[in-house]
């Protein structure tokens, strides 16, 4: 699973993105609805919210992006936001035109699900799924009852912290992921400092979904479009396209 | 989670044990010069022939605000959960100081995260900061101010809970921060409340603090919040509420609720949700969000908040130094600047009283700036040419 923020750069290079990132052969994508306080995020995906915002990525923008992407993508698409987005634009009404616009549900990191009754009812009644995060220092029955209020897949945050920064694949990590596989049937996404091919190895056969997020954009950053294909077609071994 | 349910539970073990109340007084009364008098401001009174005017001396304590009552508590709780590092946000700088003037008592590692912003205009508590041991990191994100080192000081917590404590500043955020800091802020209201009694005999008719994030208000609100008082929260009318440039979240009704830094408040925002610029002269009144204990107190009608705009803020504090010799913060001014339009119609059987939270000699920049006073400028110009300027 890849991760771009809807409107960064711009709309017409975050679609190019996306575009890119399907024929690069990624199976899941998250898109990032911009918010002005992304407290789970490190420095790259931030400064991407905060430009997105000035370039004009309003909801109802977002909403149609992610419906014109949804329509020419064969794979499924999340939103990922903050609480405060859905909260605002009404949770009912943001669960029906997410799910009127195609995508398949939303991750929301800054929302424990204790909190979250009305954003669950809202999500499950469009039949959308709520992905919840588990963390390393989650106790074995919370992941349980976590398991049990979302769908879709588990988000196992791989370490403490925010986005982007770096992550220490190692055995602390497959002792974490197995705990999660025991309290759940759902498939699991292993996201938050993955960076190469052999952090996705190491993730293979303990989780399902490895998420690559910073890491594409910062690409993106240093070294434009193409590159940051490339990279992700590094990470999925989808051979080039004839465009390219 | 977890890190929130081993502060929730250090925080009520300790509000369960009776030597911990007992502690925190002798840590304040010994280190910090509690209690803080009340004092009766005579000549304000005559000025404006109105109800009598007394003023609470937060800015007494230690390190010059009432930012000290609550960093010294969080400091106990820090020894409690036997954590050796602890960090901060900060807007004008004062909260920013007690917490590294704690960590340096208490023998903890110290980092304050400040707005890019905050730091330019702030610049001698960032120097003060930087003396007492702590790490200032400028926050370059966002707006560049308050709102902004919070959002920072929550990455460095999620990374490093397990070694750190977060010492937040106000009655904001979440569970059990705004709580907590309302807990140890309260000794405020305690003693002005005994105070007025001693000195006049009779309950005040009117109490008025400033609101930034809320702590001070709530501080000295808790002790009145049974009785028949009035309580007046003043925020930031920044360059006037008509003109959107402020960072008045309950007086204006340019605010909404939303959820955002860990709570639900009212908050400055856009129709998308998207938090907007604040403004104020003020750097600790200058956010978007506000204390969820004092958004319930405005929706249940028991405080009434009004807004200063900068420039009453600033004649407020002018004439209090002239009159009285006491040079409130310019956020504790806009608490005079409130007051100040509303004793004179008030019966002289009545009195206020005003919670100066912090001393404003720290705002010096500001307030020369804001007197647009030419010596002043010119001795910065020499001061400057003889860094070579």
């Amino acid at each position: 699973m890849t991760h771009i923020v809807i409107g960064y750069p711009s709309f017409r290079e975050s679609w190019a993105l996306a575009r890119g990132m399907v024929e690069a052969g990624v199976d899941l994508m998250e898109l990032q609805i911009p918010f002005s306080e992304p407290m789970a995020d490190g420095p790259v995906i931030l400064a991407a919210n905060q430009k997105a915002l000035e370039a004009g990525a309003s909801v109802p923008k977002c909403l149609e992006f992610a419906r014109e992407l949804a329509a020419q993508v064969p794979i499924p698409l999340l939103f990922m936001t903050y609480y405060n987005i859905p909260f605002k634009y009404g949770l009912a009404r943001f669960a029906a035109d997410a799910k009127s616009a195609g995508v398949a549900g939303a991750i929301v990191p800054d929302l424990p699900p204790e909190e979250a009754p009305e954003y669950l009812t809202a999500m499950r009644a469009q039949g959308l799924d709520p992905v919840l995060l588990l963390a390393p220092n989650t106790p074995d029955e919370r992941m349980r009852s976590i398991a049990e209020q979302g769908s879709g897949l588990l988000y196992c945050v791989a370490r403490k912290g925010v986005t982007g920064a770096k992550t220490d694949f190692s055995g602390d990590l497959g002792a974490y992921l197995g705990r999660a596989r025991r309290a759940s049937a759902l498939p699991l996404a292993v996201g938050f400092g993955l960076k190469q091919s052999a952090d996705v190895d190491f993730v293979r056969g303990k989780a399902d979904v490895a998420v690559v997020g910073s890491e594409s954009l910062r690409v993106l950053n240093e070294s434009g479009l193409r590159a940051a294909c490339d990279f992700i077609r590094s990470l999925t071994g989808a051979a080039p396209s004839s465009g390219h | 989670m977890q890190t929130f349910e081993e502060l929730i539970s250090a925080f009520e073990d300790a509000k369960r044990d009776p030597t911990f109340w007992a502690e925190y007084l002798r840590l304040v009364g010994s280190y910090s010069g509690r209690p803080t008098p009340l004092t009766f401001a005579s000549s304000l009174t005559r000025h404006f022939a109105g109800a009598q005017i007394y003023v609470k001396r937060e800015d007494l304590n230690h390190t010059g605000s009432h930012k000290a009552n609550n960093v010294l508590g969080q400091g106990l709780l820090v020894q409690r959960m036997g954590k050796r590092r602890v960090i901060a946000e900060t807007g004008a700088g004062q909260h920013g100081v007690a917490t590294a003037t704690m960590a340096a008592k208490f023998g903890f590692e110290c980092t304050i995260y400040m707005g890019e912003v905050d730091v330019l205009r702030q610049r001698s508590n960032v120097f003060w900061m930087q003396r007492l041991g702590a790490t200032v990191v400028p926050v370059r994100d966002g707006s560049r101010t308050l709102k902004d080192a919070i959002n920072e000081a929550f990455r460095d917590w999620v990374t490093n809970m397990d070694s750190t404590h977060y010492v937040l500043g106000t009655a904001c955020g979440p569970h059990p921060f705004p709580e907590m800091v309302r807990y140890f802020q309260s000794i405020i209201g305690q003693e002005a409340r005994a105070q007025i009694l001693e000195q006049t005999g009779k309950l005040p008719r009117r109490v008025y603090a400033c609101v930034g994030g809320g702590s001070n208000a709530l501080g000295i609100f808790n002790g009145f919040l049974d009785d028949s008082t009035e309580l007046v929260g003043a925020e930031a009318g920044g360059a006037g509420l008509e003109t959107g440039r402020h960072a008045a979240r309950l007086a204006s009704s340019d605010a909404s609720v939303g959820v955002a830094q860990g709570y639900k408040t009212y908050f400055l925002q856009t129709p998308d949700g998207q938090m907007r610029e604040t403004h104020s002269v003020a750097a600790g009144l200058d956010y978007v969000g506000v204390s969820p204990i004092l958004a319930q107190l405005k929706e249940s009608g028991r405080v009434r908040f009004e807004a200063a705009t900068d420039r009453e803020v600033v004649d407020a504090l002018a004439l209090t130094a002239k009159k009285e010799g006491l040079i409130p913060a310019l956020e504790s001014a806009h608490a005079f600047a409130q007051a100040f339009k509303e004793v004179a119609s008030l019966p002289s059987t009545d009195t206020v009283i005003i919670n100066q939270s912090g001393r404003g000699d720290k705002d010096i920049f500001t307030v020369a700036d804001a007197f647009d006073d030419g010596e002043w400028k010119e001795f910065i110009r020499n001061k400057a040419r003889g860094y070579g300027a």
